[in-house]
Order: structure tokens, then C-alpha cells, then sequence
């Protein structure tokens, strides 16, 4: 089912923002005009990406809305975007916080409005171009240009120290990407292409010497690994929450660098991906913990959300290095879950800070009484972030805790839950904090008004996608699972590595993907293939036994 | 096969001295009451007009003129459109800039287009005499003009340390060229391209390249030759420094890639190793030291010695892909410093009361424009992609890598982490608020022909960055006609017969 808007929907995303960014600069700083004009730009930009929700072909894998321009002749850069199952749906997210984020921003933000929400779209071009590119070149492009508005932005508006903030997030991130271009360059006189489908089949075939591909792909990881953050990596993180304006902060970590590593270290080298996964599961599963005890003696509360994003990128991290379609299923709706969790929880706390002028946690107690609205979205945020069943972190989290629990080993799924636990004390204790137990003196001198009319409107749809997400996940794990799943292009792949590998994917490949039940499904698996982890369920090998597994899952079935 | 007239192979150059001298009689005559301003009208109409002339030197078929001393190729029209374009943007900028009162004005817009003809010459010339001479030209003009602000006294011994370190690296090179005709008995490029290898005294062969190599990595500040830099731009007036960052050193640029890919490329195993240790001192030493700078105009003088870096490690190229890959970055490099000083010079005033980098603090605030063009600039000089710096080191790290010197590549890029450090502490300086105490300067006037300046800086940065495909095409074009010079020993009449067909146009 085509439509006409199909083959240029992408660019519109990803014009449209860049388009009001010129114009936000262009007219004059009067009256609240950027501020329109911004939320007017990010509410187009978020009904363009429904678009591709609507019109996705569901049962299909591979890339859809695909367009693909010479841009460069020499050497071959393309103008290569388009969306699958992986990327569908955090386009969609990105899209949906851009509102959230002009909303945060509306009384937060006073002086120099237009650089601010000029750069603040800019960077929303930046990361929808990093979800949509499939040319590696256009991809570092986005990549990189993502974190120039953030740290200028992160300066401009920092509460205190945020030059410095600024200069150690710019650092943290602009370095490691100095080896991932060389690894990409390498890659490129080696294959000649940039393409991202291509080269999985080159790194797959086994023609690039291997040697030389291990550095490549720690390079690609460890660039990734600091965006995320993963620890021991996350000196930045704490920082940058505590300093950066709130609209940023609730896009500058997570998704970007866990989307990459899903798709161009795990998808692209799968053999190395396979032969580091232990340490990047210890490492996920320490972050977890870390991240949780850390959260819990936090006083300030953007630092405590700072560690508390850490524990659960560590979850995500450990679903991903898991190796199993189910954990990659699950890490994906992970993500988009504390999308729109932690989109929520920080504009609710910035609407804290906005009114109470501080974000010491101290300060606060016993708002429930004065701001209801404020206290019951903050419960239930706080609810879905802990994982409670029927609102979306649950779903998430029992999907990656099972996976583990299956595909991985017994330890690290319990050491995994055991953060998980801590993460409800710290998320609960801190509700409690703000908003029970008797008054605080600030709370009392200061009389402030709840919930706006402006903020409810965004919140609300944010709580119902909770919930919806929470009771009905299979809208999104259906589409996440044919994203996960090899894309067909038997015939280009050269040769096969450990044919015998694969049959034990099928079982999981076999699995009817529109289930209904993910969590019975992943307790399935875990009875079918719980005795040893599958050697590497690669993207691209596993596409070269398209048939045999077709042919498998019916005699297993 | 028609031949061309010798004069339309130094057409640029001959229009560019007709300019300055019309400007210096004209600046006489004048009465010493009436405004020397338009004379520097005058002087960028006369560039603007050698710039058209070098691209119509493109119609031509490839040759030399004036018995093999000169050439014309797309090599030469490349470099002549790259330094035609900055003395342009150097004039537009100082006729903004410059006080009205400044002594001896329209001597110096002669000079800055005197230089341009030393500059433009030493990027056409195939004959190492006239390669000497050329350097002379452009050298000498750069020493007076680096004196120009004689009020002070940093002015006249920047000047002085620039002269007398600059003749002494211009005698290494003249000693290098003394050496070669020694062992070849000639002074043609493409003559001793093709006796070089077969010399008897292959020693003397070696030493003239060593000697040749740091006469011309002092005019390009790569460490060890660097020392200079740094002193002789924070003395110098800023316009002047925009120009001699760029357009002489691209220049020299030029001729080194003509010596080693033209003259000496069978050298390659003895210059190669060489440029490689070069060029990665020059970018650690460089963004190490602008780390600690307090002057914008010294670090980004040590800025410039890192990116003398990057563009050497283009070097590493093998061949056509090393040239094209130099030539871009040139480009590239010349775009957005030239931009960068045009900004430091309207923040930091002629007076340079303003240099320090707490001065820039707030310039967003201050004056939005200004502000956030320094920051686009900073951005391309860290290579954030979608800016000309961003293809620049793209291109160069691309050679490198396909020449084999990943580790090159990868100290590079690093280097460029490294660098990020001081490029964004000015920039978020200039992003921060100013401090309440902070006495408010005067608001940085933008007048049409620095509007004009900055205008064309930025579009060149920005095009480079996000459809490079034509000029890397000139580049590559470039590239090609280096490569395969004109049949060398051959007798001049019958020497472009192979090459005889019109040049690719760069487009």
C-alpha cells in the first residue's frame, strides 16, 4: 500500500525541524513567537513521523520508506535513509518528546529564546538523521552534529557550572568518535561503501581479516558505550543532567548511543559483538547496581535521575548483549518506555524546579496536599519507571529479565533484578521525599500554582501511552520484532560461518511473532534453547538460512 | 596544436601587478587630506578581476610560457582561485577595519596585492629561480605588512622575528636549489623530475630535497619550524594575519606538493616518512600548545600550526588521491580561518584592546551576528560534519588511511578531540552570559565590505561542507595535471602536444 508521501516522508522529518529553525531565527524574539513557532514546527514534525507507524508494512522486514541519492561521487556518499522495525518506533519517540521538550522549556527558558529553540530543532534534525541513516558517512554526519547544540545549549543555559558541563559532555563524546571515523574510513577503502546493508554482508562473509575487524568494531562500541553512557564510562552523565536545560537532558543520553549499538556494532559485527558480550553484560549489570546505589544517596534530584538513567541503561545494555531476539525485543520497547517515562519525569520535575527555584531534594515535603496534579502524574510516572505491571516499564523489564534469566545465566538475571529492586526503593523514596510527609518550610512560604493547563495537555497523553504501552504491548512489539528479525537478501552473502548455529535461532525465529503473549513466549524459549546461548544470532547469517528456517519452524512447529 | 600567447600564461599575475601599481600611483597623486578607502575598492575590483582570469586560464590548453617557467594546468588554477579569493576577502576586511588615519593606506593595499602576485606566481612557477623569486615577492610584501602597526612595539618585532627567521629558512631553500641544479644541471621541475633519479651524486640529490623541505615547512609553520607563528600573529594587525595564515601558506602548500609529487616522487620513501613525523608533531605540538593560550590570536596560531598538521597528513596519500586530498583541505582551511580572523579582527578592533579570550565573553549577547558566526567557524575548525572543516580532514584522513599510515589517521583524529578543547572554550565563552561587572564594550560594527567578507567565508565553509562534489572535482582535476605534467625534455613547441586538449573545467 503506497502512498504518495512515501518516498520523501523521511527528509520531510528531517527538513521540516531545520526549516523551522531558520525561520525561529529569522523573525523576531517578540511576544513568545519561538516558543510558538517551535511547538507549532515539533507538533508537525510529530504528526509527519505517525505517518510512518500508518503506513508501515508490517509483516515485511527490511527497510521501508527507503531513499537512497548519490550525494558525494568521490568517495560514494548516499543520501541513504530509511526506517525498519528498530528505528520505526524511535522515530516516532523522538518526534513526540520535541513537544514535550518546547513545553519543559516554556517558562524555564526567558532570555535569548530564539538561539534557543533554533539550536533546540536543529538537534532534533540531528537525531531524527541518526535514526534514519543507512549510510555510514550521513550517520556519523548526524552523530556528530547532535552534540553541537547540546553543548552550546548546555552552556548558554546551564544553571551554574555549565561551561564547564558543556565542555566535559563535548569531550566525553567528540573523542570517541575520532576512532570510530577512522574505523570507518578503514572500512571504506576496504569495502568501498559506506552502505550499511552492504557492509553487514562484507563483515559477515568473512573477507575483511578479522584482526583488523576487532579493532574496528571496539571502536564503533566504544564510542557508543560513552554516549549511552555504559559504565565505567559515565563521568559526563551526572553533570549534564544537573546542569543541562531539561529539554535536553531528557534526549541527551540513552537512545542515540543504545539505538547504535543495536544496530551498527551488534548488527554489523556480529562475530564481535558475540566475542565481547560478557564483558558488556558484566558491565551492564554492575551499571545497574552502581547507577542504583548511587541514586539512592543522591540529594539533588537531577542527580538522582542522572544515576538513576544510568541503572537502567544498564539494563538495556545487558538485554542487548544478551544475544537473543527476545532481549533485542525487549531492549527496544526499554527504550522507548523511558522515553516517554523519563520525558515525563522531568518535566515534572523541571516544573518543580521552575516554581520552587531548586532541585535539592531537602527542600522539598508534603507537596501532595498543595499540587495533587502534580503528585498523582509523578506517582504514576514513577510507577512505570519502578516496572509495575500494566503501566510500560514492566513490560520492558520482564522481557530483558527473562531473556537474561534464559539466554544468558541465572547470576546475572538475578543480580539484574536486584537493581531493579533498588530501583523501586530509590524511585519510591524520593516520591516521598517530595511529596509526603509534613511540609517543608518552602513549601510553605511559597504558594504555587499546580499543574498548568499547557502541561497537563502534554502530560496526559504521556500517562495514557504508559498505560496503553503497559496493556497492549504488542502494537509495538510486533513491528519492533520484524526490525529484529534478518532482512532478506539470501543471495548476497558469500559464505557461511557455523551453519549448525542457526538452527537453534529458528526455534526462536519460529516463534509466531504476532504471539500475544511476549512473556510466555520468552518462558518457551527459555524451555527450547535455555541449555547454552545460541553462538551469535547474526542479522545477516541468520537471513542465509531464510528457507532451511522456514522449513525448520514447520517441523518443529 | 595552437599556441598561446606567453602573456596569457601569467594573465592573473600580470593583471594583479597592473592593480598594485595603479593603486601605489594613484595613492600619490592623491592630496594627503582625501580618504585612501576606495583605493582599496580599487585593489579588490583588480583581484576580483585576476580571479576571473585565472579561471579563464582553465580554456586554455595545458602548458607552460615563458621557456618552461611557468605553467598553467588546473593545479595552478586552483591555487590561483584559493589566493585570489582570500586577498580578496584580506582587502574587503581591512578597508572596514583599517582607521582612516592609518598612515601610508593605499601602500598598503599595493602590498597586499603585490604579495598576492608573489603567492600566485610561486603556485605556477616550474622553474626553481623563478619559485625563489616568487617566495621573495610574497615574503616580502608579509614582512611589511606584519609591521604595520608601528605604534606598538609587538608590531615592528613581529615583523623583524618574521624577517629574519623567514630569510633565513628562504636561504635553505636557495641552497636546496643550488644543490639540485649541482647534481642535475638544471633548475626546470620537470627536467630534474627526469634526471633526478638517474643523477650521479645521488647524496647531493637528498640533500637538496632536506634543504628544500625546510625552506618551505617554515613558510607552512609545520614544528620544528613553528616558532615563529605564534609571536609574529599576535604582533601583526588582524587583517593581515587573516591573509598571511592562509594565503601564503597555501601557496607554499602548493609548492611542496610540487616538489615531492611532481620533482622528487621517487623520493617517496625518504620525504614520506619525513612529512609523517611532521605532520604528526605539528598537530600535537600546536593543539597542545593553544591549549594554554590566553590571546585568541596566539591560539589560533597554534590552531593553524595543528591544521598544517592535518593537511600534511594528507601527504601520506598515495599519489593523485594525496594531492587532491591536500588541495581540498587547502580550500577548506583557508575558508573558515580567513572567517574566523575576519571575526577576531571586528571583535578585537584594530587597536586589539579585545584579544584576550574573557574579552570574547557574552559576544553572543553582545552582537548575535558576530557571535554566532564565530561559532559556526569554531564548529568547521573542530570538523563537525556539514562544514567544510568536517570534509577537509575527511579527505585527508581518507588519503592517509589508503596510503597505509592508519596510525597517522588515528593520531589525527585524535588530535582533533584534543583541539576541540580550546575551540569550544571560546565558544562557549562567547555563548555565555556577560558578567554583570563586566564593563560593556563597543558593539562590533559589521560595514558592507566586511559584510561582503564574511558572506563569502561563510558560503565557501558551508559548501565545502555540504556539496564538496565540485570542488573536490577541481581538486581531483588538479590532482591529475600535477601527476602528468607535460612531456618534460622534449623541445618547448612539442611539449603539450599529449596534453593538448582543453582542460577538464573544474566543474
Amino acid at each position: 500500500m503506497m502512498h504518495a508521501i512515501d518516498p520523501i516522508i523521511l527528509t520531510l522529518i528531517l527538513l521540516l525541524p531545520l526549516a523551522g529553525a531558520i525561520l525561529v531565527a529569522l523573525l523576531p524574539d517578540r511576544a513568545k513567537l519561538p516558543n510558538w513557532l517551535a511547538l507549532l514546527t515539533s507538533l508537525v514534525t510529530f504528526v509527519l513521523t505517525l505517518h510512518l507507524p500508518a503506513h508501515f508494512a508490517y509483516g515485511q522486514t527490511g527497510f521501508q520508506f527507503e531513499r537512497n541519492i548519490p550525494w558525494i561521487a568521490s568517495p560514494a556518499i548516499f543520501y541513504h535513509v530509511g526506517v525498519d522495525g528498530l528505528s520505526l518506533w524511535l522515530v516516532v519517540l523522538t518526534g513526540l518528546l520535541a513537544p514535550v521538550g518546547v513545553v519543559a522549556s516554556w517558562k524555564a527558558i526567558q532570555a535569548r529564546r530564539k538561539v534557543f529553540y533554533s539550536l533546540f530543532l536543529v538537534q532534533q534534525t540531528a537525531m531524527f538523521g541518526v535514526f534514519v541513516s543507512l549510510d555510514l558517512m550521513l550517520y556519523y554526519g548526524f552523530w556528530e552534529l547532535s552534540l553541537v547544540p547540546m553543548a552550546i545549549l548546555i552552556a548558554m543555559y546551564g544553571r551554574k557550572e555549565g561551561p564547564r558541563a558543556a565542555l566535559k559532555f563535548f569531550l566525553f563524546t567528540f573523542i570517541p568518535s575520532a576512532p570510530l571515523l577512522v574505523a570507518i574510513l578503514w572500512l571504506y577503502v576496504r569495502t568501498h561503501t559506506f552502505n550499511f546493508t552492504d557492509l553487514q554482508y562484507q563483515t559477515a562473509s568473512g573477507v575483511l581479516p578479522a584482526g583488523a575487524l576487532f579493532w574496528v568494531a571496539l571502536a564503533f562500541l566504544f564510542a557508543f558505550a560513552v554516549k549511552v553512557p555504559v559504565f565505567p564510562l559515565h563521568g559526563w552523565l551526572a553533570d549534564t543532567y544537573n546542569e543541562a536545560p531539561v529539554a535536553l537532558a531528557m534526549v541527551v543520553a540513552g537512545k542515540l548511543g543504545l539505538y547504535s549499538m543495536l544496530r551498527f556494532h551488534v548488527g554489523l559485527f556480529p562475530a564481535q559483538a558475540h566475542a565481547i558480550a560478557p564483558l558488556l553484560i558484566a558491565l551492564g549489570v554492575i551499571g545497574i547496581l552502581y547507577g542504583a546505589c548511587l541514586a539512592l544517596v543522591q540529594r539533588d534530584f537531577w542527580r538522582l535521575l542522572a544515576y538513576a538513567a544510568l541503572s537502567l541503561f544498564g539494563l538495556i545494555v545487558l538485554a542487548i548483549y544478551g544475544l537473543s531476539f527476545t532481549g533485542w525485543s525487549g531492549a527496544v520497547f526499554q527504550i522507548l518506555s523511558d522515553g516517554v517515562v523519563d520525558g515525563s519525569l522531568f518535566l515534572l520535575l523541571g516544573a518543580l524546579e521552575v516554581r520552587y527555584g531548586t532541585s535539592l531534594i531537602s527542600s522539598y515535603g508534603g507537596l501532595a496536599a498543595k499540587l495533587p496534579r502534580t503528585a498523582s502524574y509523578f506517582v504514576i510516572a514513577a510507577l512505570a519507571l519502578i516496572g509495575l505491571p500494566m503501566l510500560s516499564g514492566f513490560i520492558g523489564e520482564f522481557i530483558i529479565l527473562s531473556s537474561t534469566f534464559a539466554f544468558v545465566s541465572h547470576g546475572w538475571a538475578v543480580a539484574a533484578a536486584l537493581g531493579v529492586i533498588l530501583g523501586a526503593a530509590y524511585m519510591l523514596w524520593l516520591v516521598q521525599r517530595l511529596f509526603y510527609g509534613p511540609e517543608s518550610n518552602l513549601a510553605s512560604s511559597m504558594r504555587s500554582p499546580d499543574l498548568g493547563f499547557g502541561e497537563l495537555s502534554i502530560l496526559t497523553p504521556l500517562v495514557v501511552l504508559m498505560l496503553v504501552m503497559g496493556l497492549a504491548p504488542n502494537l509495538w512489539l510486533n513491528s519492533i520484532q520484524t526490525g529484529i528479525h534478518p532482512p532478506q537478501h539470501p543471495t548476497n552473502v558469500i559464505s557461511i560461518q557455523k551453519p549448525q548455529a542457526s538452527t537453534k535461532i529458528s526455534v526462536i525465529l519460529s516463534e509466531p511473532a504476532n504471539g500475544g503473549r511476549v512473556e510466555g513466549s520468552a518462558v518457551a524459549f527459555s524451555r527450547d534453547v535455555a541449555p547454552s546461548l545460541p553462538a551469535v544470532p547474526s542479522l545477516a547469517r541468520v537471513g542465509t538460512h531464510e528457507k532451511q528456517l522456514a522449513s525448520a519452524s514447520g517441523a518443529h512447529q | 596544436m595552437t599556441s598561446v600567447p606567453d602573456i596569457y600564461r601569467i594573465l592573473p599575475e600580470f593583471i594583479l601587478t597592473l592593480t598594485g601599481v595603479a593603486v601605489m600611483l594613484i595613492d600619490s597623486s592623491l592630496p594627503p587630506s582625501w580618504s585612501r578607502r576606495y583605493l582599496g575598492f580599487l585593489a579588490a575590483i583588480g583581484t576580483t578581476i585576476a580571479l576571473w582570469a585565472s579561471i579563464l586560464q582553465l580554456e586554455f590548453p595545458q602548458g607552460t610560457g615563458f621557456f618552461q617557467t611557468v605553467e598553467t594546468s588546473a593545479f595552478t588554477v586552483f591555487f590561483h582561485v584559493l589566493i585570489c579569493g582570500l586577498v580578496l576577502v584580506a582587502l574587503l576586511l581591512a578597508i572596514d577595519t583599517l582607521p582612516p588615519h592609518t598612515h601610508h593606506q593605499g601602500e598598503f593595499y599595493a602590498l597586499i596585492v603585490f604579495g598576492a602576485v608573489g603567492m600566485c606566481l610561486l603556485t605556477s612557477a616550474v622553474e626553481l629561480l623563478l619559485v625563489f623569486i616568487a617566495l621573495e615577492i610574497s615574503s616580502i610584501s608579509t614582512y611589511i605588512l606584519a609591521a604595520y602597526r608601528k605604534q606598538t612595539g609587538r608590531s615592528p618585532e613581529a615583523a623583524i622575528k618574521y624577517f629574519l627567521l623567514g630569510s633565513f629558512a628562504t636561504a635553505f631553500l636557495l641552497y636546496g636549489i643550488a644543490l639540485v641544479f649541482g647534481a642535475t644541471g638544471t633548475t626546470q621541475i620537470y627536467e630534474i623530475a627526469h634526471l633526478a633519479p638517474t643523477a650521479q651524486n645521488h647524496t647531493l640529490v637528498i640533500a637538496a630535497l632536506a634543504l628544500m623541505l625546510v625552506g618551505i615547512l617554515f613558510k607552512v609553520s609545520a614544528v620544528p619550524f613553528h616558532v615563529w607563528t605564534p609571536d609574529v600573529y599576535e604582533g601583526a594587525p588582524s587583517p593581515v594575519v587573516a591573509l598571511m595564515s592562509t594565503a601564503p601558506k597555501i601557496a607554499a602548500f602548493a609548492l611542496l606538493l610540487r616538489v615531492v609529487y611532481e620533482m622528487f616522487p621517487d623520493l617517496r620513501s625518504l620525504w614520506a616518512p619525513l612529512l609523517w613525523i611532521v605532520a604528526v608533531l605539528s598537530m600535537t605540538v600546536g593543539n597542545l600548545a593553544a591549549l594554554r593560550q590566553q590571546n585568541v590570536k596566539r591560539m589560533l596560531a597554534y590552531s593553524a600550526i595543528a591544521h598544517a598538521g592535518y593537511l600534511l597528513a594528507a601527504f601520506a596519500g598515495i599519489g593523485e588521491v594525496g594531492i587532491a586530498a591536500a588541495a581540498f583541505y587547502a580550500a577548506a582551511y583557508a575558508a573558515m580561518n580567513v572567517g574566523i580572523f575576519a571575526i577576531i579582527t571586528l571583535v578585537a578592533g584594530y587597536d586589539e584592546q579585545l584579544s584576550l579570550i574573557d574579552d570574547f565573553r557574552g559576544l553572543v549577547y553582545r552582537s548575535p551576528l558576530l557571535g554566532c558566526l564565530l561559532i559556526f567557524f569554531l564548529i568547521s575548525l573542530i570538523g563537525i560534519p556539514f562544514t567544510g572543516g568536517f570534509f577537509g580532514k575527511f579527505y585527508a584522513f581518507t588519503a592517509a588511511v589508503g596510503g597505509g599510515a592508519i596510525a597517522l589517521a588515528i593520531i589525527g583524529l585524535l588530535n582533533s578531540g584534543l583541539a576541540a578543547g580550546y575551540y569550544l572554550r571560546l565558544a562557549l565563552v562567547a555563548a555565555q552570559r556577560p558578567l554583570a561587572d563586566q564593563p560593556v564594550p563597543r558593539k562590533p560594527e559589521v560595514g558592507v565590505a566586511v559584510g561582503a567578507a564574511l558572506l563569502l567565508a561563510v558560503i565557501a565553509t558551508l559548501v565545502l561542507g555540504i556539496i564538496p562534489g565540485a570542488t573536490l572535482d577541481a581538486a581531483q582535476s588538479a590532482a591529475h595535471t600535477l601527476q602528468a605534467p607535460p612531456a618534460a625534455t622534449t623541445s618547448p613547441t612539442s611539449a603539450a602536444s599529449p596534453q593538448a586538449a582543453p582542460l577538464q573545467s573544474p566543474q
